[in-house]
């Protein structure tokens, strides 16, 4: 190898070829990008909802309960989606429901992850009996039908917005602990974190450089799918009368409230339904799209 | 003879959307011959492996067939409908991909597994299948062939499951065979065997195969023409004895000039006054180490024993061995990965904590391990100026510019653009992701860098590059190295000193030229004679030696009392070798053996090669088998 390479030098021609093909941009399909329309709409009337209304969440000022779509009550206007049973325009109420039911969603599925995030990856770095006290007593929290725990939280301390969000953020931080726990375990045996704890790096810089750059991608996708579990989740509680308290307006509660008017042929209790259906697959739609394009791999590491 | 394969015209391309499309494939023309063996050769990249998947009517996901022809006996398979690739792939050609591991189902046993595609094809019935497959297993000489299919994939060696693989392609019979670096991850002395029995089978089944490989020594033993491949185009092709002794294209030439010519004393540097000073700069004594709970100084798993060897200062310690032997635990007992259960590690003067955490950052900086593969050891989604720079920042105290400034001075020693700073590993090629991973461990400044197979995972140019730097790396700043390979031949050019290990004991160890000259360990022996030479018929004459015979048939047990090579060695004393550990004599100043044979005894084998001592004439040619409960019922 020595003195053959010396005169082979001059065939500098046949450099090293490149042996990994550049890395893909994300490209959405149709599909993934119907989605993201979607999802666009109504995380903007979250911000513009009310203001784009043509009534107030709270007005009682139609003519008659259960109007039919594109009816008008004299002097007021017209009702594009009807109204509902007490005389309310739905298509105001959900347009300010977005408002709600997305704000607290939002707000509690971050405060999961705030929680569900610190202390998988926390448990993961750590290991050891840190790991084993913090996953047994996620199983335990886990193993508890989430709107039966859900009920119970909310009935021992009364319903208000804060008590929503924090019940659905300790609710829903335990799945995301085993995500990110599994995630931080799987960074965690790679080479590069050991040639960092070699090193003598701290726990911080291995959580915030190594770990959390490369757990990142995955868990920003299941923080979609997360939230749309959250949506439900807030949705049901409504539905069942302990959620979102009236005259506010919220998706679920609006399903409910109008489920009677389904008797007398009115479409009152689909919009809010449609709306929350809408949201929830427009978001599903970009998840699988962002997993079908990195070749599924995604979409394994979120089976928990 | 009629061409059983006409591939003319061959293109093949990654589409864009917006740019035109890469070109992969660009026009290759060859032919293979029914009964043929037609080697396809070139470094990652060249296109060989998208060829040979041509052959199958198939494309990486990403490619696309854009022009050509593949005609297999005159009907092209790239207009083939659904149905007739379908066919195509189960019946008439079959693919052997790299690693059996990988191909083999944990779940199921090897025989539905090595049937499975010929009786869902309709080929056969299962009990032909069963009885085509026995025969299959007699012909590629694995152990117990009428019962070694009820085992699972775990319960068999990793030879023996690369044959395997092969009787799983062979058996509904195709007519072309499609093997993609089949030998590659193995050991060498497991190479031969797998090598063998490929021959052996392909000859006797009278099959046509597309060998896909860049090992060119590989190529000189199983091909019969050549077709040497660069970035996607012919470059020479030819019969094996035309382009193996007359190459003509310079890109061959180069080829040939990467390829390993065998290890042999001489070949490496002679140590300067650069880099050699006569004094110990890390201490390896009586060390034990292995995984598990440490009883009373014993690991639930001994791994390495009673382990002494030193690396001097600006010295290149070669670390050889079959995997499994613990050349790997034995870089990590050093870096403090893994604390040793006994003995010392001691450092210029003083004795190394066990375990890093309780190391002193001077003593973290002064060890530096480098890992195998490039892609696991970087962090994908650190800059490479964050990955150099980060070890600056800790041991040098640099911040900022100067930071900046000693990254890109580190580049520069490891032969990379500065601008590759800004750049993702993603966005590097295996050799230089390698050398930004050397680059990671020189920027700590250490005075000994413990490299584990650096050059494993790299093609043969790539991998003289990376020694070649490594050399100059050793000049220009005067570390030591441990360089654990398997492979002999760089450790031969690179090495001042080996150390051989085997079953966790080191065998022999000493000066490079001593250790690769006779009077040899036996099982170094064994190593040496299994390097494949690049020479015709070199398989057929090694297959022939004594020591090959015992030694290539048996794997590696490890024991606790006696000799653990006893079972493979030609020259063992049965009733001594098995039940006393052998001592460890210097043969020479500095070259340490561990033999119960005298340097005498050793030298007078050598010098009669066909005698073999102690009853060995018979040698039992079945492999022993693993013992191994066989789950499930069997067949009486």
């Amino acid at each position: 190898m020595t003195d053959k390479t010396a005169n082979t030098e001059d065939m500098s021609v046949y450099d090293e070829l490149p042996d990994a093909p550049p890395k893909k941009k994300l490209k959405l399909t149709w599909v993934g990008k119907l989605g993201v329309t979607i999802v666009l709409f109504w995380v903007l009337m979250v911000f513009i909802g009310p203001y784009v209304a043509p009534f107030h969440e709270a007005d009682i000022i139609a003519y008659d309960s259960f109007m039919p779509v594109w009816s008008t009550s004299e002097g007021e206007g017209l009702h594009v989606l009807g109204t509902d049973y007490i005389e309310r325009d739905i298509l105001s109420r959900v347009l300010w429901g977005a408002r709600t039911t997305i704000g607290i969603s939002f707000l509690a599925t971050a405060f999961a992850y705030l929680i569900g995030v610190t202390l998988g990856i926390g448990a993961a770095v750590a290991g050891g009996w840190t790991d084993m006290v913090f996953s047994r007593v996620n199983d335990a929290i886990l193993s508890l039908p989430s709107i039966m725990l859900g009920l119970l939280i909310v009935v021992a301390l009364g319903t208000s917005i804060p008590i929503l969000i924090l019940t659905a953020s300790v609710i829903y931080a335990a799945s995301v602990y085993r995500i990110a726990r599994a995630l931080g375990q799987d960074i965690m045996v790679m080479d590069f974190v050991e040639a960092a704890r070699v090193r003598g790096e701290g726990m911080w810089y291995i959580i915030t450089r190594e770990v959390l750059p490369n757990a990142i991608m995955p868990l920003a996708t299941d923080f979609g799918l997360r939230l749309v579990f959250v949506v439900l989740f807030i949705s049901s509680l409504s539905f069942l009368g302990l959620g979102i308290q009236p005259p506010m307006a919220d998706w679920g509660s609006m399903v409910r409230q109008n489920l009677d008017g389904l008797g007398y042929g009115s479409y009152a209790a689909v919009w809010p339904a449609l709306a929350i259906a809408s949201f929830t697959i427009s978001i599903n739609l970009i998840v699988d799209d962002i997993s079908a394009s990195e070749g599924g791999s995604l979409a394994r590491k979120m089976i928990s | 003879m009629s061409e059983l394969l006409e591939v003319r015209g061959l293109r093949i391309e990654a589409p864009k959307k917006d740019e035109p499309a890469v070109q992969i494939v660009k026009g290759v023309d060859f032919d293979v011959k029914a009964g043929e063996v037609v080697a396809l050769i070139g470094e990652s990249g060249s296109g060989k492996t998208t060829i040979s998947l041509g052959a199958l009517a198939y494309t990486k996901p990403g490619l696309e067939f854009s022009g050509g022809s593949i005609k297999l006996k005159g009907e092209d398979v790239l207009t083939m409908e659904p149905s007739e690739v379908r066919n195509l792939r189960g019946n008439r050609v079959a693919y052997l991909a790299q690693s059996a591991a990988a191909t083999f189902n944990p779940a199921l046993t090897i025989n539905e597994q090595v049937t499975e595609s010929a009786v869902l094809h309709g080929v056969m019935t299962q009990d032909e299948a069963d009885a085509r497959a026995i025969e299959l297993y007699h012909a590629l000489e694995l152990p117990d062939p009428d019962r070694i299919g009820f085992r699972y994939p775990h319960q068999v060696s990793g030879g023996q499951l690369q044959r395997l693989m092969a009787a799983m392609a062979l058996v509904g019979r195709p007519d072309l065979l499609v093997l993609d670096e089949p030998t590659t991850a193995l050991d060498v002395t497991t190479q031969i065997e797998v090598l063998k029995a490929f021959k052996k089978v392909i000859k006797e089944e009278g099959s046509a195969a597309i060998y896909v490989t860049h090992d060119l020594a590989v190529v000189a033993q199983v091909a019969d023409h050549i077709v040497v491949l660069y970035s996607g185009e012919v470059q020479e092709q030819g019969s094996v004895d035309q382009i193996i002794n007359h190459a003509q294209h310079p890109y061959t030439k180069r080829l040939m000039a990467a390829a390993h010519a065998g290890p042999k004393p001489g070949m490496g540097d002679k140590l300067t006054d650069k880099h050699d000073q006569d004094m110990d700069n890390i201490q390896v004594k009586n060390m034990t180490a292995g995984y598990g709970e440490i009883v009373d100084g014993k690991p639930a798993i001994t791994v390495l024993r009673d382990i002494n060897m030193s690396v001097k200062n600006g010295h290149v310690v070669g670390v050889i061995g079959e995997s499994g032997c613990g050349k790997s635990t034995l870089a990590r007992v050093i870096a403090g990965l893994l604390p040793p259960a006994q003995g010392d590690i001691i450092m210029d003067g003083h004795t190394l904590k066990g375990l890093y955490k309780n190391r002193s950052k001077k003593d973290l900086q002064k060890i530096q391990f480098v890992y195998q593969m490039a892609d696991t050891a970087l962090n994908p989604k650190q800059l490479i100026s964050e990955i150099i720079g980060r070890p600056v920042e800790m041991f040098q105290n640099l911040s900022g510019q100067k930071n900046r400034e000693k990254v890109a001075e580190i580049l520069r020693l490891v032969e990379l653009p500065v601008e590759f700073a800004e750049r993702y590993p993603s966005e590097l090629s295996g050799g230089q992701k390698q050398r930004v991973n050397l680059a990671r461990s020189m920027a700590a400044m250490p005075e000994i860098m413990l490299c584990d197979e650096v050059t494993s995972a790299l093609d043969s140019i790539v991998a003289s590059n990376v020694v070649k730097l490594l050399k100059r790396l050793r000049d220009l700043t005067g570390v030591s190295f441990m360089f654990i390979t398997h492979d002999l031949s760089t450790v031969a050019a690179f090495a001042d000193e080996i150390v051989v290990l085997y079953a966790g004991r080191i065998v022999e160890q000493g000066p490079v030229d001593e250790v690769l000259s006779p009077p040899f360990h036996p099982y170094t022996r064994l190593l040496i004679s299994s390097v494949p030479e690049m020479r015709i018929g070199w398989l057929e004459e090694t297959m022939q030696k004594r020591e090959m015979a015992v030694g290539i048939a048996r794997g590696v047990e490890i024991t606790d009392v006696g000799c653990p090579f006893y079972n493979r060695c030609p020259i063992a004393i049965s009733g001594t070798c098995e039940r006393v550990t052998a001592p460890t004599y210097e043969l020479a100043s500095g070259h340490f053996i561990s033999c119960h044979h005298t340097a005498e005894e050793i030298e007078a084998i050598e010098q009669a090669p066909q005698q073999v001592l102690h009853g060995f004439e018979k040698v039992p040619q079945v492999e022993e088998v693993i013992p191994i409960p066989i789950v499930g019922n069997l067949p009486v």
